[in-house]
């Protein structure tokens, strides 16, 4: 069965302008999806519709989101909650808001496991031990004694990604999970992402906007612009040949060390505007409210 | 060309309150151990290293939002190292920090235009609504978010936000932490555009603290590597490229992900 299927997801600022425009997204038990697009696009919009905890200022105004084939978006919101707690984790964008700055990081772990799931203190803090130990954290118990600011941004995002593996969700929304870390750790980090995915099965919604990433952990992508989705393809078949000319123009803005003369140039004008007028035709074709 | 910072020896030392007594002072751990380098003016520097390596608190030091326990930083011929908050206030308008975490470090409860001129209004500024909307157009944000919190904007709007906050004070000198890593890469590519314009046109210098490689090697002249508090490498940007010499500087440009599934990665 699919872990997640959105069909026509359609958000808007409330009384304002579409921020998603039907958007449809699938993932199946295990699989990578990794969602894509410039900044602002929408992209950890879909994972707080997902997740249930989209701002109160804007409103879901079409669509579903099936939960292992259960639409989210007809449940009761208590028993919604219910079950999106026991199945999905996030790995946040912002590790510094993110975290309590005035707990500690070990019961922001843990705490979860006990209240939540029912684990005994002795199991979860066995847990949080070993999960600090597995995103390579060298001391694990002076971090679970600190405090967040007391330690670095990396070290941050890596005790976000401990703590969202710790339940064994089913579905993971990692939103940018790596961009405050240095490339070695990343290395390392998205090995122990795949390695706890494959044998957990979990299935991943891997926002990012970094292509390099992409092709090494997954398997298909959604490239979203301004709320919609342009293309929808298998890594292999993007990195060969872009169908979108705005994906094929974002892959071009990668850019390559090994190779300074390409990449980080902005996306052209024209493929700007091109794009654009395809959303607006969207928006007359489908009006929202 | 004139250095805007020499630095000689720098130690800094914090509190490991983790491992503080129930009673007396806790114990400390170096973070910086002894580092020495200079910063041409008009230039861009690019600090590289691990997480944890201390870039961070080597960009607080230098703007002095830490103070050293040894060795000197020189401003523009200044000895700052031990300087007073209140000796240091005329300085601040000259070293601008822009932060890896964009959300802690703007006010929630104030809208963008009200922000950006947060800074301007207390260095004493009077054309303040014109800084504002040259500072927004500068970084490609729309004038219409200056009525906005910092809540309605995704991630990369919200680091843009940071740019011209900074940038609208026309500082001497600008300490960017890991500032595009959050940003997809056509924005990336108009920040950097942004940052060689303001370093070319405006004679700005720059430290620019990032993992990511391909951007060091695009932006800056000169690369520092950092490992474990210690400086490793610190050279010319194409000499570093063309032929890494700390083992370290190698590990970090092969665990480099390139965009293509072939590549070999481990
Ligand atoms: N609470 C909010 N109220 C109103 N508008 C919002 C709110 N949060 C986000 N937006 C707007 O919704 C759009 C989508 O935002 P979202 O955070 O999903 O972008 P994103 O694709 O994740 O971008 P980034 O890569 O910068 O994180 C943006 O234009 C943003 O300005
Ligand atoms: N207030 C503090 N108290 C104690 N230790 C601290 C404090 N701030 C930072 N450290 C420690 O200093 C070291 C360097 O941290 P710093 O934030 O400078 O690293 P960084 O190189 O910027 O890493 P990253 O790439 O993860 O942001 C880390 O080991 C961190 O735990
Ligand atoms: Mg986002
Ligand atoms: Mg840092």
């Amino acid at each position: 069965m699919s872990a997640l299927v959105i069909r026509d997801l359609s958000v808007r600022l409330k009384k304002g302008p579409p921020l998603l425009r039907r958007v449809p997204l699938d993932l199946a038990a295990g699989e990578v999806r990794g969602l894509v697009g410039e900044s602002g696009a929408g992209k950890s919009m879909i994972g707080k519709a997902v997740l249930g905890i989209l701002p109160p200022s804007v409103e879901i105004t079409g669509g579903e989101i099936l939960l292992e084939g259960t639409d989210l978006l007809r449940l009761p919101p208590k028993e919604r909650r219910r079950r999106i707690g026991a199945t999905c984790a996030l790995i946040p964008q912002d590790p510094l808001t993110a975290l309590n700055p005035s707990h500690r990081i070990g019961p922001q772990i843990t705490d979860r496991l006990v209240d939540i799931l029912g684990w005994t203190r002795p199991a979860a803090d066995a847990r949080a031990r070993e999960l600090l130990a597995e995103v390579q954290i060298a001391d694990p118990d002076r971090v679970l004694r600190s405090y967040p600011h007391e330690l670095s941004g990396g070290m941050r995002q890596r005790i976000l990604i401990a703590s969202a593996f710790a339940a064994e969700p089913r579905l993971i929304v990692a939103d940018e999970p790596t961009t405050a870390l240095d490339v070695t750790v990343q290395k390392q980090i998205l090995r122990l992402i795949a390695g706890m995915q494959a044998r957990h099965g979990t299935a991943i919604l891997f926002v990012t906007h970094d292509l390099g990433v992409v092709s090494k952990v997954c398997q298909r992508l959604s490239v979203l612009y301004s709320g919609m989705v342009v293309e929808d393809s298998t890594v292999a078949d993007f990195f060969a040949a872009p169908r979108h000319p705005y994906s094929a123009a974002l892959l071009a803005a990668t850019p390559k060390y090994t190779d300074p003369a390409a990449g980080l140039n902005p996306v052209p004008d024209a493929v700007i505007d091109a794009v654009r007028a395809e959303v607006a035709a969207f928006d007359r074709g489908a009006p929202h409210g | 060309m004139a250095d805007l910072y020499q630095i000689q020896d720098l130690r800094l030392s914090l509190a490991d309150m983790t491992a503080k007594p129930l009673l007396g002072a806790a114990p400390k751990i170096e973070i910086l151990k002894g580092l020495s380098f200079t910063i041409p003016k008009g230039s861009a520097v690019g600090i590289v290293g691990g997480s944890g390596s201390g870039k961070s608190t080597l960009g607080r030091a230098l703007v002095r939002l830490l103070e050293p326990s040894g060795g000197t930083i020189r401003f523009d011929g200044a000895d700052i190292t031990h300087l007073s908050d209140a000796a240091l206030r005329p300085l601040r308008r000259r070293f601008q920090m822009i932060f890896q975490d964009p959300m802690s470090s703007l006010n929630p409860r104030h809208r963008v235009g009200t922000i950006i001129a947060e800074p301007l209004r207390l260095h004493g500024f009077t054309d303040i609504p014109t800084r504002v909307t040259r500072a927004l157009d500068q970084v490609g944000l729309p004038q219409a978010f200056a009525m906005r919190f910092p809540h309605e904007l995704s991630g990369g709007q919200r680091q843009r936000v940071g740019i011209a906050r900074a940038i609208a004070l026309e500082p001497d000198f600008i300490l960017a932490d890991e500032i595009v890593s959050g940003l997809d890469v056509s924005s990336q590519a108009q920040v950097l555009n942004l940052l060689e314009r303001l370093v070319r046109d405006l004679g700005l210098t720059l430290a620019f603290i990032s993992h990511d490689l391909s951007v060091i090697r695009r932006l800056c002249q000169q690369t520092i590597v950092l490992h474990q508090g210690r400086i490793v490498e610190n050279r010319p940007t194409p000499d570093l490229f063309a032929d890494p010499l700390a083992d370290y500087t190698q590990e970090l440009l092969s665990a480099i992900p390139l965009p293509d599934p072939a590549q070999p990665w481990g």
